[in-house]
């Protein structure tokens, strides 16, 4: 039985900071290329398949664009 | 088991805080200040005190705060907070009141308020963001910044023959009968947000127990203020703030 | 008959806070008016009415503590004196711009600077005018009897939550120190939060119910169409006051050919120095201003066409006499006689400074 998680982001909040992807433990998350209506790059996930929905990223994030979701599959 | 499949009510882990509105903070990206509101909304909720509690906001960066907690709110003049809440908690003791306030605000002109309310024993909660620099303004000096640190009125880096000395205000506050309850976290990493949020409960709790002041510093970055990226501020923190400025709980009664 | 009892005026005040349901108190010591807070701790009302009474590390705290207090809904007050309300203006203005009701008494006493612990009215430009920052006003009761200290405090508790501003007794170190007798009024109890939520749930913050918005109590307005519709919603309000709450007294004035303009104590001295000109066969009236803002402007602009002369009696260099002169607006010439650094004429000085004026 394997822990599986995910993230959905709300890219319009996101400020691009990229605290939260120094905390990632597993490297999933990056900023992105493109940019929001604020000209922020925002956060995306670049290896999905390695979340663990561990919260760490949406823990530090100071505008709360992260929805943290874990499963058992 | 597709992705999206996990993305369910049930699976939910983490996610925004229903006393957070949905406005979108002016802070800079990666401020201290978000992390902090976040936890602040986090522990109105678990503690389920929305309808129960008043917040205190100061001048500064966070002088917006109300537009950002779905709480009932007062807008202290620079410095004064602590005498607001001093009046609201003593004259609605069922209520839970804090305030919230930067480094200018609480130990800058407000030093006095914020000492009287703590030696009296206020049954408040005082949040204190120390960035070492004043953000709202644009980044001048304030009490706590660094001998060495450049700012926009320290542009040579602070000399005490000319400024004088960062102020260690918490550990003097720690000395206080009146408080109860004194620690410095930060919120650079998961484990500290963590922390930070159990000394924010625990000054929430404390302040119905008549047991006196709870005071909880956060120590916090000013990446526009300190001229360097959100990580980068983070970085110098913990290599420079923190050796001043060592966390941990001072007082705990 | 209900009970007369012989006090101070700033005694009367602390009985007065305590009979009308007073909330709280927030004060420091200065001379002239310590008696204030110090009657209120002697009948620690905290057991009888629940009435917090504190004494805070400044004047600068007292007044943010009345802020505190005020934006919660609470009847609350503070006193001081000169110097005192000079730290607290900057709590006024904050007050009067986020709209809070409150009471603040000031116990005038010789400036500028340290000054002196004498009596003085130097401080009418700062209460009537303004003496914090932007457009505002506070509403401004001048007691000339202790019966008046005490009446006062629940009738300036009332503009004050009638209209949703500061109000200020304005007294001095005479009316303060003076004893006279009190008639007490019935006592008035202290509201319960259900009365506050039902008089003030739109704005007060007494903990955010399901069924409202958050209440924010503040005066900042960074878009300048908002902060001056705020300004322009604000003069109405003192406009209204002006209109409505103009409080004054008149002494031989409906045949008076020369009228005296004076408040507080020297409204009581300038009324000998009516009775000596009535004697000598002149027709002389005495206007006092009950109510310093709003100024009574109609009452004296109605007396003018009758007069030959108009003299303002302070104890300073010439205040209310400009807004007097406004009045007039050199219809009939405006003299002023005054004292400061603490000396109170006696009516016959004040009687022979008129006979000059007069010639």
């Amino acid at each position: 039985m394997a822990v599986k998680g995910t993230i959905v982001v709300d890219t319009e909040k996101c400020k691009g900071c990229n605290v939260c992807v120094v905390n990632c433990p597993f490297g999933v998350i990056a900023l992105s290329h493109e940019v929001n209506s604020k000209g922020y790059h925002f956060l995306t996930m670049v290896e999905p398949d390695k979340c663990t929905g561990c919260t760490s990223c949406a823990t530090v994030c100071p505008d709360s664009v992260i929805t943290v979701y874990r499963a058992k599959i | 088991m597709d992705i999206n499949d996990i993305i369910k009510p049930e699976n939910k882990v983490y996610g925004k805080s229903s006393v957070l509105t949905d406005n979108i903070m002016h802070y800079c990206p990666g401020c201290s200040h978000g992390v902090v509101h976040k936890l602040v909304a986090q522990v109105i909720e678990e503690m389920d005190i929305q309808d129960k509690t008043i917040g205190v906001s100061p001048v500064g960066c966070s002088v917006f705060a109300y537009n950002y907690l779905d709480i009932d709110w007062q807008e202290a003049a620079h410095g004064r907070a602590p005498a607001l809440a001093t009046a609201i908690k003593r004259l609605n003791p069922d209520k839970y009141v804090f305030t919230y306030q930067g480094d200018g605000d609480l130990a800058s002109i407000g030093t006095a308020e914020t000492m009287h309310a703590c030696n009296r024993g206020e049954n408040i909660v005082i949040i204190f963001i120390n960035n070492a620099i004043y953000g709202m303004t644009g980044g001048q000096m304030a009490p706590t910044t660094l001998l060495g640190q450049v700012t926009a009125t320290t542009p040579y880096g602070r000399k005490a023959e000319l400024n004088g000395y960062p102020l260690k205000i918490t550990e003097l506050l720690a000395q206080l009968e009146g408080t109860c309850y004194v620690t410095r976290q930060s919120v650079q990493n998961p484990a500290a947000v963590r922390k930070t949020k159990a000394a924010i409960r625990k000054a929430f709790e404390n302040s119905m127990m008549k047991k006196g002041t709870s005071f909880v510093e956060v120590v916090g970055t000013c990446n526009s203020g300190w001229k360097v990226s959100p990580v980068e501020a983070n970085k110098w923190m913990e290599e420079n703030m923190f050796p001043f400025y060592p966390l941990g709980d001072m007082k705990d009664r | 008959m209900a009970e007369k009892v012989l006090m101070k005026g700033n005694e009367a005040i602390a009985y007065a806070a305590i009979n009308c349901g007073a909330d709280g108190y927030f004060g420091y010591p200065i001379t002239p008016q310590s008696e204030v807070m110090e009657t209120l701790m002697k009948e620690k009302p905290w057991e009888t009415t629940g009435m917090v009474v504190l004494q805070a590390e400044s004047e600068t705290a007292s007044i943010n503590m009345v802020y505190g207090g005020a934006g919660s809904g609470k009847k609350v007050m503070t006193s001081s004196s000169s110097p005192g309300i000079s730290l607290m203006c900057e709590g006024l203005t904050y007050l009067a711009g986020s709209e809070l009701p409150c009471l603040v008494v000031n116990v005038m006493r010789g400036g500028p600077g340290l000054g002196t612990i004498q009596p003085s009215q130097g401080d009418y430009f700062q209460a009537t005018k303004g003496g914090g920052h932007g457009d505002y006003r506070l509403i401004v009761l001048a007691p000339a009897s202790v019966q008046d200290m005490y009446d006062f405090v629940d009738e300036a508790f009332e503009l004050a939550f009638k209209y949703r501003n500061p109000a200020m007794i304005l007294a001095d170190g005479v009316i303060g120190q003076m004893m006279e007798k009190v008639e007490f009024r019935p006592a008035k109890p202290r509201r319960t939060e259900a009365e506050i939520r039902a008089l003030c749930d739109s704005w007060a913050t007494l903990g955010k119910p399901k069924t409202r918005e958050r209440n924010i109590i503040t005066s900042l307005a960074l878009d300048p169409v908002v902060m001056e519709n705020f300004n322009i919603k604000l003069q109405k309000k003192y406009a209204e006051i002006e209109e409505k709450e103009v409080r004054y007294s008149t002494y031989k004035t409906e045949d008076a050919e020369h009228l005296i303009v004076a408040f507080g104590c020297m409204s009581r001295i300038c009324e000998n120095v009516v009775d000596m000109a009535r004697e000598a066969g002149i027709k002389l009236g005495l206007l006092r201003p009950i109510t310093l803002f709003p100024f009574p402007k109609k009452p004296i602009d109605a007396l003018v066409p009758q007069l030959k002369t108009i003299m303002s009696v302070e104890l300073n260099a010439g205040q209310m006499v400009e807004d007097v002169r406004l009045v007039a607006n050199g219809r009939v010439p405006v003299g002023f006689y005054g004292r400061q650094g603490g000396v109170v004429p006696n009516p016959d000085e004040i009687y022979e400074a008129f006979l000059q004026f007069i010639k």
